[in-house]
C-alpha cells in the first residue's frame, strides 16, 4: 500500500524538458486565421454605435449577429454572452473580434475601430453594489442569546484582494469548422464544460462539437471556466470564416480579461464568554465581478468554510457574491477558502489577544475533534490530526520559542517574528454535487498486446495527474507503469468523469481507476480488446447535503495543513524577508512522494504571495492598472529560499490507496501565518492582505507619529 | 546588407527579414523552435531564454540585427549535448518538471550558471535561476536538480 509513495519518472518529463511537448501556441496550421479582440475601454455602458474601417481582403469581423446557437456562455448560469449585446459590463469585456491571416494587422485593425459608447454609473466598491449574484444565509444555535450573555464581544473587518492565477502558459484556443462539425483545442483544464458551453453557443449537436485538450502550462483554477469563454468565441469565429481560427493571448490581456480570485471583505464577530468563543455571527461579501460564472460554488465554500478549523456551535453565516463592473472573479486554487481562512485565523489571533493569551493555545482550545458537527450539522467522520501536525511543524522551526523571542522588545534594523496558521480543504466539489451533477463516468481499455489505457477527461495541468493516475493502474493491476497510457482528453474519445477542479482528480477519479482496474485484473484475458466502466459511487456514510437549507456534510473529508512562517522585516525599507516557509499537509496516502511534495511546495509559495507581493486593484475607472509581469510581482527563486513542507499521512478509506485531496489545501492556510508574523514585528493590528512593503512603510511611519 | 547572419543551435544561417524583428518570434515562427516558449513578451518570465554567445538572454527582448554574428542556442540544440543529458535525469529524479513552461528556459539557466561556476552554491544557483519565473514547483525541486547536475556532471563542466 505503501510503497506506492516511491517517486517514478513522469509520463510527461521528457518531451517537456527536450523542448518537443506542443502547448496550443505552438500548434502550427496551415492557413489559420488568427482573431484578436475590440474589449471594451469603460467599465459600463450601452454601446451606442461600432464604426469599423475598410477591411482588407480575408479580414472578418465576428460578433453577436454570428452566434448561431445561443449568445450565452454557459458555465453555471448563462448570463455572460459570447459577444456583447448591447451593453459592456466591464474594461475588457469583448465586443468582437476581427480575424484574418496576419496578426499583426488583426490588431491594426482592432484600433482602428471607434465605439461610442454611451456611459452608464458603475459599481466599482463591492460593498456599494445592489446587484446581489447570490445570497446565502446558513447557521446553528441560539447566536442572539451567547452575544447578548458575553462577557465580550470581538468585531472587525478583514479584506482580501485580488488574485492573478499567473500560469505561464496564457490563455489559447484553435477552433477548426469542418464537415459540420466544430472542433476546439486548447490549454484548459475541464474538456466537457468546454463542450457543453461551445454546443450551446453553435447550436450544433453533441457529437458535432470536439473538444481537445493540448498540454496545458499551469492553470490553478484559471483555466476552469475561462476556456469555455474563448472556446465559444472561437468557435463561433471559424464557423463564419469557415476556416481554422486561433487566439493565443498576450499576458497584458491574459491578465486584465481572464478569470480572478475574488477580494473579499468579512465582518467577523465574536462572543466570548469564560475566555472561550460561544458564538460567532459572520457576514461575508465577495467580489464576483461583472458575471456571476462560478460565484455561486465559490461562495458556498466560502460561507461553509468560514468558522475555519474551528468548532463554534452557535452560528451565523451571511455570505453574498456581489456585482461591480469588473473583471468576472472565478477560480483560483483555494476557490473561496483562502479568503475565509485568512480571515478566521487572523480573528482568532486577535480575540486571543483580546483574551490575554497566547494565540497558539486559545485557537488549539477551540479545534474540532473528530465526531463534532461541522458548520452545516455534517460531520468531522474521520481523525482530525491537527494537533500532532502542530507538534510537528514545532519541531520544524521552534515556531513557539521563537514566538517567545520575538515577542520580546526588538529594536534593531531587521526585525522578526514567526506566525502559524491551522487550515483544512474540504475535499472536492461541495455538497451532492459529485453524485448529482458530475456523475463521474471512467473507462479503463485493454489493448491485444497487453498496454492498458485509461480514458478519462481529467487533465495534466502540472499536477502529475496522468502519472499518478498510471501509478494506481500499474499497481492494481501489477503490470509495469510504462504500459500504462493517459493522454490529454479529447471528448471525442473519453468518457466525462468529471472537470480537473476541487481537488477531486486523485481522490475520486483515482479511486475509479482503482476500481476498474481491479476489475479488469479479475476479467483480464490475454490477447483481447477489453473495456471496463466505473461509475462514481456516492459513499453511504455521508449526511446528505441541502444546499436550500445548508445542512449536511459538505464535503465527505478533509485535507489538513498547519503552516508557520517567520518573518524578517527591515524597518529602514519595508521590505520582507522570508526567513522560512514549514507546512505540515494530511493529504492521505501520497501517490507520489514528488510529486505531492512538489504540489505543497509550489503552493505554499503561492500563498506567501498571496499575502505581500501580489497586490492588484482595479482605479476608480475599473482598469486593472497591474496588467504585466512588472506590475504584479510573483516571487522568483530568490524570494523564499526555505520552503519545508512535510507530509503528515493520515489515511482516507475512500479514496485510493488512502488519498484524498491535495492540490488546493497548500495555499489555503498561508496569509494568516504570514500577517501574524507581520503583526508581531510591527506591534501593530494588520486586517488586511496583500500587505505590500508600502503598507509595511506607511505602519512604520504611522507608528512613530 | 542583405540579411543578418547568425549561428542557429550550430548552423549557419541567413535570415532576410527585417533588423527589428523580435528574435523570439523568428525562432518560433520562422525557424519552428517552439521549444522557446512566450510567456509575457516584457523580459520579466524567462520562458524565452535562449543562450546568445554563451549568455542567457530573453530572446523577446532581442531584436533581429543585434544578433547579426552571433551564436544563438535554444533548447532544441542544447538537448543534443552530454551536459543536457546530466540535467535532464536530474530534473527527472526530482520531478522539478510540472506543467513544463518553465522547463527549457530553467535548463538553460541551468546551462549558464554550470559553464560559469561548475560548482555553485544554492545561493548562486537561485540567483542564476533568478530570471526564470515557475508558478508551479516553489523552485525548490529545480534548485535541487541543478545541485545534483552538478555533482553528477562532474568534469562536464
Amino acid at each position: 500500500m505503501n510503497n506506492i509513495g516511491n517517486s517514478v519518472l513522469k509520463k510527461d518529463h521528457s518531451k517537456k524538458i527536450l523542448g518537443v511537448a506542443k502547448y496550443v501556441a505552438d500548434v502550427h496550421i496551415d492557413g489559420v486565421l488568427h482573431g484578436k479582440f475590440l474589449r471594451s475601454k469603460v467599465a459600463h455602458a450601452k454601446i451606442k454605435s461600432i464604426t469599423l474601417p475598410e477591411l482588407p481582403d480575408g479580414y472578418t469581423i465576428v460578433d453577436k449577429d454570428d452566434v448561431l446557437g445561443e449568445n450565452k456562455v454557459h458555465i453555471v448560469l448563462e448570463d455572460m454572452p459570447v459577444f456583447a449585446i448591447d451593453t459592456v459590463e466591464y474594461i475588457g469585456d469583448p465586443i468582437l473580434m476581427v480575424v484574418g491571416p496576419d496578426e499583426k494587422v488583426t490588431e491594426e485593425i482592432v484600433s482602428k475601430i471607434v465605439v461610442d459608447y454611451e456611459e452608464l454609473p458603475s459599481i466599482l466598491d463591492m460593498t456599494k453594489s445592489e446587484v446581489t449574484f447570490f445570497d446565502y444565509h446558513h447557521g446553528k444555535g441560539d447566536v442572539d442569546g451567547c452575544f447578548e450573555n458575553a462577557d465580550k464581544v470581538y468585531d472587525e473587518i478583514l479584506n482580501t484582494g485580488y488574485g492573478e492565477q499567473l500560469y505561464l502558459e496564457t490563455n489559447g484556443m484553435i477552433a477548426d469548422y469542418h464537415d459540420g462539425k466544430i472542433t476546439v483545442r486548447g490549454s484548459l483544464q475541464c474538456p466537457f464544460y468546454v463542450h457543453a458551453a461551445v454546443k450551446l453557443a453553435t447550436g450544433l449537436e453533441k457529437d458535432k462539437v470536439q473538444v481537445q485538450t493540448d498540454i496545458t502550462g499551469g492553470a490553478f483554477g484559471g483555466k476552469e471556466d475561462y476556456p469555455s469563454i474563448l472556446a465559444c468565441q472561437v468557435a463561433v469565429a471559424s464557423m463564419k470564416a469557415r476556416k481554422p481560427v486561433r487566439v493565443i493571448f498576450d499576458r497584458r490581456e491574459d491578465i486584465t480579461s481572464t478569470s480572478k480570485r475574488h477580494p473579499s471583505t468579512a465582518r467577523y464577530r465574536a462572543a466570548v464568554k469564560d475566555g472561550k468563543i460561544t458564538a460567532m455571527d459572520i457576514d461575508i461579501i465577495y467580489d464576483a465581478g461583472a458575471y456571476s460564472t462560478l460565484s455561486a460554488v465559490v461562495l458556498q465554500r466560502g460561507t461553509i468554510c468560514a468558522t475555519g478549523v474551528y468548532n463554534i456551535e452557535n452560528l451565523r453565516v451571511h455570505g453574498r457574491a456581489n456585482k461591480t463592473n469588473t473583471v468576472p472573479k472565478g477560480a483560483f486554487r483555494g476557490f473561496g477558502a483562502p479568503q475565509v481562512f485568512f480571515a478566521m485565523d487572523l480573528f482568532m489571533n486577535h480575540v486571543a489577544k483580546g483574551e490575554g493569551r497566547n494565540s497558539l493555545e486559545f485557537k488549539q482550545e477551540h479545534i474540532v475533534v473528530q465526531g463534532n458537527d461541522t458548520s452545516t450539522n455534517g460531520k468531522f467522520h474521520f481523525h482530525v490530526p491537527l494537533r500532532e501536525m502542530i507538534k510537528e511543524v514545532d519541531i520544524l522551526c521552534d515556531y513557539k520559542n521563537k514566538k517567545e523571542l520575538y515577542d520580546k522588545p526588538q529594536s534593531g534594523r531587521f526585525r522578526r517574528g514567526i506566525g502559524i496558521q491551522l487550515a483544512f480543504h474540504g475535499a472536492g466539489f461541495t455538497g451532492s454535487g459529485e453524485r448529482d451533477l458530475i456523475k463521474a463516468v471512467l473507462k479503463v481499455k485493454k489493448y491485444k498486446d497487453g498496454t492498458v489505457e485509461i480514458l478519462t477527461s481529467n487533465t495534466d495541468m502540472g499536477q502529475g495527474l496522468q502519472t499518478t493516475f498510471a501509478k494506481i493502474a500499474g499497481k492494481e493491476l501489477g503490470i509495469p507503469f510504462e504500459q500504462i497510457i493517459v493522454r490529454n482528453p479529447d471528448t471525442d474519445k473519453v468518457p466525462d468523469s468529471g472537470p480537473t477542479v476541487a481537488s477531486r482528480s486523485l481522490m475520486v477519479v483515482g479511486e475509479l481507476i482503482r476500481r476498474a482496474t481491479a476489475r479488469l485484473k479479475d476479467e483480464w484475458k490475454d490477447g483481447e480488446e477489453q473495456i471496463i466502466e466505473e461509475r462514481y459511487k456516492h459513499p453511504e456514510f455521508l449526511i446528505p447535503f441541502s444546499l436550500a437549507e445548508f445542512r449536511g456534510d459538505a464535503y465527505p473529508t478533509y485535507s489538513w495543513s498547519v503552516q508557520s512562517v517567520e518573518l524578517e522585516i527591515d524597518m529602514l525599507t519595508g521590505q520582507h524577508n522570508v526567513i522560512g516557509a514549514y507546512g505540515s499537509f494530511d493529504v492521505g496516502t501520497p501517490i507520489d512522494m514528488n510529486i505531492v511534495v512538489g504540489q505543497m511546495e509550489g503552493g505554499m509559495l503561492q500563498g506567501i504571495g498571496y499575502s505581500s507581493m501580489e497586490f492588484m486593484d482595479h482605479d476608480s475607472t475599473g482598469r486593472i492598472r497591474n496588467n504585466s509581469l512588472s506590475d504584479y510581482i510573483i516571487p522568483t527563486a530568490m524570494d523564499v529560499p526555505v520552503i519545508v513542507a512535510q507530509m503528515h499521512v493520515n489515511e482516507y478509506p475512500y479514496g485510493p490507496y488512502g488519498a484524498k485531496c491535495a492540490g488546493e489545501l497548500p495555499n489555503v492556510g498561508t496569509a494568516a501565518a504570514y500577517i501574524e508574523a507581520v503583526e508581531q514585528i510591527l506591534g501593530k493590528k494588520v486586517q488586511h492582505i496583500p500587505f505590500t512593503v508600502e503598507d509595511t512603510l506607511r505602519a512604520i511611519s504611522a507608528k512613530e507619529d | 546588407m542583405k540579411y543578418i547572419e547568425f549561428k542557429l543551435n550550430g548552423e549557419n544561417v541567413q535570415y532576410e527579414g527585417s533588423a527589428k524583428d523580435r528574435l523570439l518570434d523568428i525562432l518560433r515562427e520562422t525557424y519552428r523552435l517552439t521549444g522557446v516558449k512566450c510567456g509575457c513578451k516584457e523580459g520579466e518570465c524567462g520562458a524565452c531564454s535562449v543562450i546568445i554567445d554563451g549568455r542567457l538572454a530573453n530572446s523577446c527582448m532581442i531584436a533581429m540585427g543585434s544578433i547579426h554574428g552571433s551564436d544563438v542556442m535554444t533548447i532544441e540544440g542544447f538537448s543534443n549535448t552530454e551536459r543536457f543529458k546530466v540535467i535532464d535525469k536530474a530534473y527527472g529524479d526530482v520531478s522539478a518538471v510540472q506543467c513544463g513552461f518553465c522547463i527549457p528556459g530553467m535548463v538553460l539557466a541551468t546551462e549558464c550558471i554550470l559553464a560559469v561556476t561548475p560548482h555553485p552554491t544554492e545561493e548562486e544557483i537561485r540567483r542564476g535561476i533568478s530570471g526564470n519565473l515557475c508558478r508551479c514547483t516553489g523552485y525548490n525541486s529545480i534548485v535541487k536538480a541543478i545541485g545534483i547536475a552538478a555533482k553528477e556532471g562532474e568534469g562536464l563542466w
